[in-house]
Parts: structure tokens; C-alpha cells; sequence
């Protein structure tokens, strides 16, 4: 680049002196004008299909949630809050609160503390490690549909699970339809499907502790379940924390195995139910669309405050720093 | 709202790149107890799997006469009638088209902000990530019904692309999450080299960045790839017509369909499963590695 040479070279008008960077430095490229067009290139694509389909859809249904619509022409009958007072008066809908409230703590307890001790066990020196992982995580990856429907056989009252019981010569059980039960096999299902990620997680989690930790440990005399108590779990923490987050989210929003399960009739009267499932039959299913989006927006509150309150008082001590003290 | 993984938990986060190797030393060596629950934990994961695929080589009237047997004899008649079977390879090149779409989608859109968020000193970087992150929070559920209100406005319903642009959207969330830090660690040393020799920034990612980040780049264009093969909720607003259906709408209307020939429906499901399993098995170091790192942060 021929035009360097002029500039490097120090000119002996007065004037001159002032502009040119220091020698031996590259003057930076572009104004930010020219930066600000390569962010607006760059991010412009994602920002405009994510603000498309995923923000606009959610102030949209906001919106629809205050017109009584069929779901063509534009909305008219506005009826203010009349939709969110036939949500909180319907019994159908408390149903499917308290289930979706009981698959969060199910969840949870079913879940937590078994992938715990299988990560725990797992993250020893053994044969066949990594085989072992992939298995493990095979549930996670299969596909709703899959998972509702080879269980959905499965437990059939002539299913594989019942047949399986008539051999080792106990009772058979209605698993789908008897409401004492249904929840408790959706809970079997959904802790197969998901448990295999938290272990894997949590694995990720223990392999990030440091050896050293262990080794003092085993110097001072500690016991196996001292050790884990004291350091493995305290230090887990935040992946616990994590995990439980997303578990969390994740139940609130369950929709596909149920819908595929029980289907629409079924699961109301099998007692399983969800917000989700809820809004689709009351929805769209029905043909109201404004009162599909007035359950949308509930769904979406309730998920909001829960994830804003646990980010609060949950995982905000990840963020201050357990081991290092950088307190103020 | 900052996001989960916006704030690695300061612990982990520098061990995470700690030597691979050292790691382990210590770590105590496996008796055989473990090995048995490890055996009857795994046992547990894919027994249910198996049943389906072993199912599908079986007869209805083993079926009934044994509902928790193996095969005997093995019958592979339900397989070969779902695979020449024309409706199974229009919902397999559906599925196909839907999921390499959405996959080229996520990743191009997603690289291409992950390089800006990752590389670019601005005001409201810090707000653009917690945008984005926030997405993760929201699955699909809550925009459904607006969603396939938009769709049916752009008339896009029974249409592939009704899918595709809206998971490229929800795919950005995870796709970002993964590619940003992946991108920071470029060495800053490269960058300058690169516009030592006259790269703009805007040649270097074209040069640089696309390479460099390959490997990230094929974790999450595998992630996107089998959110979108296993779907389910967006497709069966969006697609009506039988012939539009991708996989795991057209499992449950086989399903539906032949509620009572239970060993076809078993062998439908196994064949479904297949790409998505075998993708998995192939790429599974990366989707475990990223999904992992994506929620460590």
C-alpha cells in the first residue's frame, strides 16, 4: 500500500503534526459509522426473524387476549378482561394448575436426587464410560412422539407393562385413564425422558471440581459420604440450581405428552391436564382464538414470575462467587 | 431480565478449561456395585426403546398372546411395509427439508449475530445477549396460538416454510448461547494478523471466523437439526394436510390410524427414530459437550 509511505513520513509544516496517529500504529479502520452498518448487517437477519416469530407472537397475544374472536378478519368484540375472569373462575383450568404445579415438585423430587447418585457413582474410573453416557442419554433424544407413543402402548391395560406385571404375579393396573393413577404414570414418563439430561448435566458439573479439593480431603481423613456432603454437593450447587431452573420451565409448559398421551377428552378426565393443553382445547381446538391467547399470556406470566423469582433468590448466589470472596 | 447462563458461576467456569486429562487421576476406580446400577439404570433408559424397535419384528398375535416377549419367530413384515410404504418417504423428505432448513438457518443467522455479541465493542451489546437468552425461558408454547394466527396470515399453513422460519427463531436462543463464547476465544493476536494483511472484520469472519468455528458451528447445527426432526407442537398447528405432515405427526396418525395393528405402529416408530438416533450417536462428544457448556454458560 503505496499510501502509507506520505503519511509515516514526518512532515515539517506546522500545521500537518496534529492529525496523523503516531507512527508505527494503525490508524483504526472506519469510522463507527462503518461498524455500526456491519452490527446492522450482521445481527439485522437474527434480530428481525427472532423479533418476528418469538417477540411478536407473545405482544400479539397479549392483544387477542382482550377480543372475543373467532380467529378471522380482524378482532372487534373487545371485551376487556371478561376472558381472564372465565380462566380464573373455570374450574378446568385450577385442574390444570395443580397438575402443572404438581409435575414442577414432582419433577424435581423424582428427578434430583437419583440423577445425583447415578452422576455421582458414574464420575469413577470405570470400563465402557462413555458408552454408558450415550446410553443414558438416548430418552432425551428420541422424540416426543416416540416416547408418547411407545409408552402409550406400553401401558395399555393389555400393554407390555401390565403383561410384564402378570408374570412376576402382581395386580395389573389402568395406568392411562383411572385419575388415580394417570399423573403418576405421566410422572413415570416424563422422569424417563428427562433424567438422563440431568445426569449428563451433572456429570459436566462434577468432571468441573477441582482434584486437588478431593485430595486434601482424603489427606485430612475424610469419609466417602463426608467428602461428597462437604465438597462434591456444596460445589455442584450451581448446576443443581441450573438444572432445577430449566426443569422447572419445562414442566410449566408441558404440552406434547400429554397431548399425544391422552389427547384432548382424555386428558381432563384422566386427570392430566396442563395449562398447555388447556389453552390448544379451549383455544384453537374451540375455535377461540381470543380466549386461547388470554390463556397464553396466563401461561406466560405465571412462567415469567416463577423464572424471575427464581433467578432472584435462587440463582443470584451464583453470580456473587462462592469460593472467592469478592464481596464488595 | 439477565438470563441463566449470562452469569457462569465463577467456580466452575476457569476449572472448566483445566487440562482434560489431569482431571480424572483421582478419581476412585468403580467396584462392582457401580457397575450393577449403572447396568440397571441404563437397562432402565433403553428398555423402553428397545421394546418399540423389538415390537416392530413381531406379530399382532405374539403381541396379544405376550405383550412383554421377544420376537420368536422374527418378523420383518412390518418393516418392509412401512418402507415401501409412499407416505413414510414423503414425511421422511418433509422431515429432511425441514430440519436441513431450519439447521442452515439457525446456524447461518446465529453465527453471524454470535460474531457480533462476541467481537464488537457497543452500547447495548449487554441488553441484544439478555434478548436473546431470554428466548430460552419461552419454548414455543406460550407464542403458539398468535404464531399459527401470523402463519395463516402469510398463508403459509400446510406449508414447510410455516415451520422452518419460526424454529430458526427459537433455534437463535441456543445457537447464541453456544457460539458466543466459542467466538471470544478466537485469539485477539488472529484478528489483528488478519487486519495486518488488510482483512476488514467483515473478512475476517467471512475467512476466518467460519472456519475457526466449525466445530461449534456443527453442534448447534446438529442441536437445531434434531429439535426440528422431533417437533411436534409447531407442525401440528401449522400442518394440516396429511401429505405436508413431517415424522412425528405422521407417528401419531399412523398410530390412529392402525390403533389395532400395534406391531406396524411399533415399526413406524422405531423407523422414525432413526435419523435422529444415528445423528446423535455420531455427533453425541458435541450435542452433550454443547448442551452442557450451553447451560454452564
Amino acid at each position: 500500500m503505496t499510501t502509507i509511505v506520505p503519511r509515516a513520513t514526518p512532515t515539517t509544516g506546522t500545521g500537518a503534526r496534529v492529525a496523523p496517529a503516531p507512527a508505527g500504529r494503525r490508524p483504526r479502520r472506519g469510522t463507527d459509522w462503518r461498524k455500526l452498518f456491519e452490527i446492522a448487517l450482521l445481527t439485522g437477519p437474527a434480530i428481525l426473524i427472532f423479533f418476528a416469530f418469538v417477540i411478536l407472537p407473545v405482544l400479539l397475544a397479549a392483544y387477542y387476549g382482550f377480543f372475543k374472536w373467532k380467529g378471522f378478519g380482524p378482532p372487534t368484540n373487545f371485551v376487556g378482561l371478561d376472558n381472564y375472569f372465565i380462566i380464573f373462575k373455570d374450574t378446568a383450568f385450577h385442574d390444570a394448575l395443580l397438575h402443572n404445579g404438581f409435575i414442577v415438585v414432582m419433577s424435581l423430587i423424582l428427578q434430583g436426587p437419583v440423577a445425583v447418585v447415578v452422576a455421582l457413582l458414574l464420575n469413577q474410573k470405570m470400563h465402557g464410560r462413555s458408552v454408558i453416557r450415550v446410553l443414558i442419554f438416548v430418552p432425551y433424544v428420541v422424540s416426543e412422539v416416540i416416547v408418547g407413543t411407545g409408552w402409550s402402548l406400553m401401558l395399555q391395560t393389555n400393554g407390555a407393562v401390565n403383561g410384564m406385571l402378570t408374570k412376576l404375579g402382581l395386580p395389573n393396573v389402568d395406568w392411562l385413564s383411572d385419575p388415580k393413577v394417570a399423573l403418576w404414570s405421566l410422572m413415570i414418563i416424563i422422569s424417563w425422558k428427562y433424567i438422563g439430561f440431568a445426569v449428563i448435566l451433572f456429570l459436566a458439573g462434577l468432571q468441573s471440581i477441582p482434584e486437588e479439593l478431593f485430595e486434601a480431603a482424603a489427606i485430612d481423613g475424610a469419609t466417602y459420604w463426608q467428602t461428597q456432603r462437604r465438597i462434591t454437593l456444596p460445589l455442584l450447587g450451581p448446576t443443581l440450581r441450573i438444572w432445577a431452573f430449566l426443569s422447572i420451565i419445562g414442566a410449566l409448559q408441558l404440552f406434547d405428552l400429554v397431548w399425544i398421551i391422552w389427547g384432548q377428552y382424555v386428558s381432563s378426565t384422566a386427570g392430566t391436564s396442563t395449562m398447555a393443553t388447556y389453552m390448544v382445547s379451549n383455544g384453537r381446538m374451540s375455535g377461540n382464538y381470543g380466549f386461547g391467547n388470554a390463556v397464553a399470556v396466563v401461561l406466560f406470566l405465571i412462567s415469567l414470575v416463577i423464572a424471575l423469582v427464581y433467578q432472584r433468590f435462587v440463582l443470584r448466589r451464583d453470580t456473587e462467587g462462592a469460593l472467592t470472596e469478592r464481596k464488595k | 431480565m439477565s438470563a441463566i447462563p449470562m452469569a457462569p458461576p465463577p467456580v466452575t467456569t476457569p476449572l472448566a478449561t483445566a487440562p482434560r486429562g489431569r482431571r480424572r487421576s483421582g478419581l476412585d476406580r468403580a467396584g462392582l456395585p457401580t457397575y450393577l446400577v449403572a447396568l440397571v439404570f441404563i437397562a432402565v433408559c433403553i428398555g423402553p426403546v428397545i421394546y418399540i424397535v423389538l415390537g416392530g419384528f413381531r406379530t399382532n398375535a405374539q403381541i396379544t398372546a405376550d405383550p412383554s416377549g421377544f420376537p420368536g419367530p422374527w418378523e420383518i413384515g412390518n418393516y418392509l411395509e412401512v418402507l415401501q410404504s409412499p407416505i413414510f418417504w414423503q414425511q421422511v423428505g418433509n422431515s429432511v427439508v425441514a430440519a436441513t432448513f431450519t439447521a442452515l438457518g439457525v446456524v447461518i443467522l446465529g453465527l453471524m449475530a454470535s460474531y457480533v455479541l462476541a467481537r464488537y465493542e457497543f452500547a447495548g451489546r449487554g441488553a441484544m445477549y439478555s434478548l436473546f437468552a431470554a428466548g430460552l425461558m419461552f419454548p414455543i408454547t406460550v407464542a403458539i396460538t398468535p404464531l399459527y394466527i401470523m402463519i395463516r396470515g402469510l398463508g403459509l399453513t400446510d406449508s414447510l416454510a410455516g415451520v422452518i422460519l419460526p424454529q430458526i427463531a427459537f433455534g437463535l436462543p441456543t445457537t447464541i448461547i453456544i457460539l458466543v463464547p466459542f467466538l471470544r476465544a478466537i485469539p485477539k493476536e488472529l484478528e489483528e494478523a488478519a487486519a495486518m494483511d488488510g482483512a476488514s472484520r467483515l473478512g475476517f469472519f467471512f475467512r476466518m471466523v467460519v472456519q475457526l468455528s466449525l466445530p461449534g458451528v456443527v453442534t448447534t447445527g446438529i442441536l437445531a437439526f434434531i429439535a426440528s426432526w422431533n417437533s411436534y407442537m409447531l407442525p401440528l398447528f401449522i400442518l394440516n394436510n396429511e401429505s405436508s405432515y413431517t415424522l412425528p405427526l405422521g407417528v401419531q396418525s399412523f398410530a390412529s390410524q392402525y390403533s389395532v395393528d400395534t406391531a406396524r405402529v411399533l415399526a413406524f416408530t422405531s423407523l422414525s427414530m432413526v435419523p435422529a438416533v444415528i445423528f446423535f450417536l455420531i455427533f453425541q462428544k458435541r450435542i452433550v459437550g454443547g448442551l452442557t457448556g450451553a447451560v454452564k454458560g
